[in-house]
């Protein structure tokens, strides 16, 4: 008989080995020389934990009590490895995408990043969890006091608590070690690898042992199984089936399960290797059970639990070596399944219960989210393995290894309805797998899970047989009246038919938010769009991507500096800290002082996750742009404005400067026309005053007649510039008549005192009547006989009166035969001082032609210069009168 | 009076020339006269007068634009010139100073300061 201190000498020396074989792979990855530790078998040799103690001891008491139906619990993952492959590629690309550190991260991802749905799930798997890891605990102490010599006796709680804190303390060393974005454990992949194939090989053992040995060949065995009980065991479709379905939905949704396939998955194409490996796996696993089973029962006394005939058969025959490789083998089986399932759900309770709790309380401010993550994960391993422990003492190991695995396995089943919908099906909403979850859940607590608990503890035998307040419908073991069916069958029915009815009914009535919409398409069409895995890649080049942003956003100089002095901080030198989530949150926050919030996430998101920046992301992004958009757009408008405005300035200064010109121009021209006639005025009266006496006569007649018409030259120069500033002002008054164009022309032409130079022609009509003021008119008439007479150079100057109707108007043409004016000149007549010539003979001041504009223009008419007339021509128009302009019209009618 | 001292009027206004020619003439001046802008350089060339007043604003030429004339041609430079503007602008005045005229006079002038102006002008040159 082994003695107990040879077992423990034993089991701390296994776990001084996995604890350097972990650590070696460790140093191996870190030094990156341990690409095989991500051999694909690896992969295949860590979903072992699927067979836990209860597959390695309990598969033999489930075979000796319900014969072949221990079958289903290989059964449903390897149909789920072969036949649902597919899914479960989709799953691990999704992982890979969404960097998915858990069951409880991929529903909450999947609908919306939601912490309420991932919270559900965490404390969902915690619950069912904890039954079996008191299972675990169980069977190595039940394994531990039968090995050690006091068989079929209770186990001595105190190693389930040795048991547990051993577990604890393996685990947080080498499961919490550091955070990982991705959340990989090589070194423990490594020893549960290794697990995997001592478990393997002591189950074969025994089982050659038992077959060869005990049973005295495979003939012989074949004999003892017809004869026992299993060859007559009935197959019951119903229960077959379920059992299959439950083994392959918990294979699915254990977290423990979801953490070695999915979230170790190094590589995708591992689960090829798998699909066939894994299988095998089982299959060898397997192979022994029913003849271990069988001769247990044959060889072994009456009361044998069948549950520890793996390790009680080699016992019963004295083969120590046999029995100590079958309790290792066992002892693997356990641990392995405690330390993965501690990390996975140590991941989701820090990740999805502690973080936002922690960072809604506001001590995110200023603590160190690494630390109180790692811290929060240590706590919730302990708390995982009170839990267990605490089961394990509360149920008292009494009910069936298998019964309680299969609890669990409903209870981890319930996730399967949301997670199928969520990778399958768009439409699931948020709302239906938080219903269906929390339905699928309450009703496996009431129908499997508390019942499970040994009856008085929680549920009092009374509510049992007649239901809870006497509501006989609300039996946990028939619902609805349901009875007599199998208590596993009918939680599982009634949990899984309320959840899936929850996850779909509810769906169907909610309408998902765009971050949903957005994640469900990334996961449902995960295959189509996603690329493939997204490389993962360490964080120096991450920092470098960083660094490089940052400094196109805040500058070389503070960009340096502080990713100097987080490098400084983490104690390296240069310009590349780790990316940890200390210096990302600190770099956000630098970055969101300059971009916006949410732009700065979703750039460091972009950079650090190498994933998609959400739609939610994308909105504030948006909202970020269109406020800065509408910033720029308000300052363009007022720059557009202000150049407006400037260049109205500009324009009016212009136009001033112009003025100012114009006017300087002018008093300038003025100056001089006035001081022409005062300069002769001047001489010719001083001559007259000093030399009166000495001079001739007629010099002072002449004199005195100069002096004469220079005083009327200056007067009429002086009435022109008043007029003209009256005509300009527009302050001139208009006494407008009905007159006949010809009294105005004779008007005209008696009051030119130079036309007499000129042969007048008057071809035209003169019978027109005018509307207008005839004594500005004729002023105008007067200017143009004027000019003609001052200006034309023919010989015999001749001017042409003529008029005629056109356009409603009167038109009235001045035509001479002189050499007329030339044609650059043309363009100035009209202007102020614009004389054609500065011939002073005609002694005008060139005012003439600028007064006639102002006039015609305030006559409502107009006067031009008629090019091509052979002389100087000029035209005027002038409004009828409307009453004479129908007379005629209408006399020329008829 | 064959020895009397020559002077070439260009000045486009019948009055002030005739004003100016009667002054002059009455202090023994042999008083020519041109009208315009147009050959005036070629006038004073051909007549080398003693003294050339100019009105600035002349038909056709500007008398400053002459004035440069007069005074960028090696023959013609020691002429004195006179210069007469109706315009009061300073600027125009110092534009003639520093084109090279001897003396600028604004319209309308009193005879005798003319008179004056012209003497000390003569005084100065050979």
């Amino acid at each position: 008989m082994t003695t107990f201190n040879l077992l423990v000498a034993g089991c701390l020396f296994y776990v001084a080995t996995l604890f350097a074989v972990a650590f070696m792979a460790e140093r191996l990855v870190a030094q990156g020389k341990a690409r095989w530790l991500r051999a694909p078998i690896v992969y295949t040799l860590s979903l072992s934990i699927y067979c836990t103690a209860w597959t390695f001891y309990g598969a033999v008491g489930f075979a000796a009590r319900s014969g072949l139906e221990f079958v289903t619990i290989y059964l449903g993952p390897s149909l789920v490895m072969i036949g649902w492959w597919l899914l479960l590629r989709k799953l691990v690309r999704i992982g890979h995408q969404q960097r998915i550190t858990s069951i409880a991260d991929l529903i909450s991802a999947r609908f919306g990043k939601s912490n309420l749905l991932g919270g559900v799930v965490t404390v969902l798997a915690v619950i069912a969890a904890t039954p079996y890891i008191a299972l675990q605990l169980q069977s190595v102490a039940l394994s531990f006091t039968a090995v050690s010599g006091a068989a079929e006796t209770e186990p001595d709680p105190a190693i389930a608590i040795w048991v547990a804190g051993g577990l604890a303390v393996f685990t947080i060393l080498f499961g919490t070690r550091r955070v990982n974005v991705n959340e990989r454990h090589e070194g423990i992949v490594t020893a549960i690898a290794v697990e995997a194939v001592v478990k393997l090989m002591a189950l074969l053992a025994v089982g050659i042992f038992a077959v060869f040995v005990v049973a005295g060949g495979p003939v012989e065995t074949f004999r003892l199984i017809e004869a026992s009980e299993i060859a007559v065991w009935e197959f019951q479709p119903g229960r077959w089936q379920a059992l299959v379905f439950l083994s392959a939905a918990a294979f699915l949704c254990l977290p423990r399960m979801f953490h070695v396939m999915v979230v170790e998955n190094a590589d995708e194409r591992h689960l090829a290797t798998a699909s066939w490996a894994f299988p095998l796996y089982l299959l060898a696993m397997s192979l022994f059970v029913v003849p271990i089973a069988v001769i247990g029962l044959d060889r072994l006394p009456e009361g044998s639990n069948p549950d520890l005939f793996v390790l009680t058969l080699p016992l019963a025959e004295n083969a120590q070596a046999i029995a100590m490789l079958s309790f290792l083998g066992g002892f693997s089986s356990a641990t392995s399944m405690v330390i993965v399932a501690a990390i996975a759900l140590a991941t989701m309770i820090s990740n999805h219960l502690v973080a936002p709790i922690w960072l809604r309380s506001g001590a995110a401010e200023e603590g160190d989210l690494r630390r109180a993550v790692l811290t929060a994960r240590r706590a919730a391993i302990v708390g995982v393995l009170a839990l267990g422990y605490l089961y394990y003492n509360l149920s008292g190991g009494g009910a069936a290894l298998a019964s309680i695995g299969l609890v669990s396995f409903a209870g981890s089943a319930q996730v399967l309805p949301a997670l199928l919908a969520g990778i399958f099906w768009r439409g699931a909403t948020r709302a239906g797998a938080a219903t269906g979850l929390c339905l699928g859940f309450a009703v496996w607590a009431w129908c499997l899970f508390l019942p499970s608990l040994p009856v008085g503890e929680v549920i009092p035998a009374h509510v049992m047989r007649n239901g809870p307040f006497g509501l006989g419908w609300l039996r946990p073991q028939a619902l609805f009246g349901v009875e007599g069916s199998d208590p596993l069958l009918h939680g599982l029915f009634w949990s899984l038919f309320a959840n899936t009815l929850g996850v779909v009914g509810v769906s169907l009535g909610t309408i998902a938010t765009p971050m949903e919409r957005l994640q469900g398409a990334a996961m449902v069409n995960v295959d189509t769009v996603g690329a493939g895995p997204v490389s993962w890649r360490p964080g120096q080049a991450d920092s470098e991507d960083l660094l490089v942003m940052t400094q196109r956003i805040l500058g070389h100089y503070k960009a340096q500096a502080l990713f100097r002095s987080a490098a400084l901080r983490q104690g390296k030198t240069g310009y590349l800290p780790d990316a940890d989530q200390i210096f990302l949150d600190r770099l956000e926050r630098e970055l969101s002082g300059a971009v916006g919030a949410a732009t700065a996430h979703a750039m460091l998101t972009q950079i650090t996750g190498g994933g998609a920046v959400s739609v939610e992301e994308l909105m504030r992004v948006a909202d970020e742009t269109q406020q800065i958009m509408e910033y720029s757009a308000q300052l363009e408008t007022k720059s557009q404005e202000l150049s407006r405005t400037a260049a109205r300035l500009s324009e009016a200064n212009e136009k001033l400067t112009r003025l100012s010109v114009q006017k300087d121009a002018f008093l300038s021209q003025i100056s001089h026309e006035l001081r022409t006639p005062m300069t002769s005025i001047r001489a010719f009266s001083e001559l007259l005053r000093d030399g009166g006496e000495g001079m001739a006569q007629e010099d002072r007649e002449r004199f005195a007649g100069i002096i004469y018409d220079e005083a009327i030259r200056l007067t009429r120069l002086l009435d022109d510039l008043l007029d003209l500033g009256v005509l300009e002002s527009g302050q001139i008054s208009l006494r407008l008549d009905h007159v006949r164009l010809g009294t105005l022309l004779e008007r005209a032409l008696a009051m030119s005192d130079q036309a007499a130079r000129l042969k007048i022609y008057r071809p035209g009509r003169e019978d027109l009547m005018l509307e207008t003021d005839g004594d500005r008119l004729v002023q105008v008439f007067i200017n143009l006989i004027t000019n003609a007479a001052k200006y034309c150079d023919a010989d015999v100057p001749r001017l042409t009166i003529s008029a005629k109707i056109a356009e409603g108007m009167a038109e009235i043409d001045f035509v001479d035969n002189g050499s007329g004016v030339a044609a650059e000149a043309r363009e100035m007549i009209f202007e102020k001082f614009a004389r054609a010539t500065d011939t002073r003979a005609a002694g005008g001041a060139g005012l003439g032609l600028a007064i006639c504009r102002e006039i015609m223009l305030r006559l409502g008419g107009t006067i031009r210069y008629l090019p091509g007339q052979g002389g100087a021509a000029f035209r005027l128009t002038v409004p009828l009168s409307p009453g004479w302009l129908e007379d005629v019209t209408a006399a020329g009618r008829a | 009076m064959s020895d009397s001292k020559r002077v070439l009027l260009i000045e486009d206004e019948p009055n002030i020339t005739e004003a100016i020619r009667f002054v002059l003439t009455r202090e023994g001046w042999h008083v020519q006269t041109h009208a315009e802008g147009r050959d005036a350089v070629e006038t004073v060339r051909e007549r080398k007068p003693d003294l050339v007043i100019l009105d600035v604003m002349l038909p056709n030429r500007s008398g400053l634009d002459i004035l440069a004339d007069l005074k960028a041609d090696a023959d013609l430079r020691t002429i004195p010139v006179m210069m007469l503007t109706a315009r009061g602008s300073s600027p125009e005045r110092e534009t003639a100073l520093r084109i090279g005229a001897d003396c600028f006079m604004t319209k309308p002038f009193s005879n005798r300061e003319m008179l004056d102006t012209v003497r000390s002008l003569m005084a100065g040159s050979p």
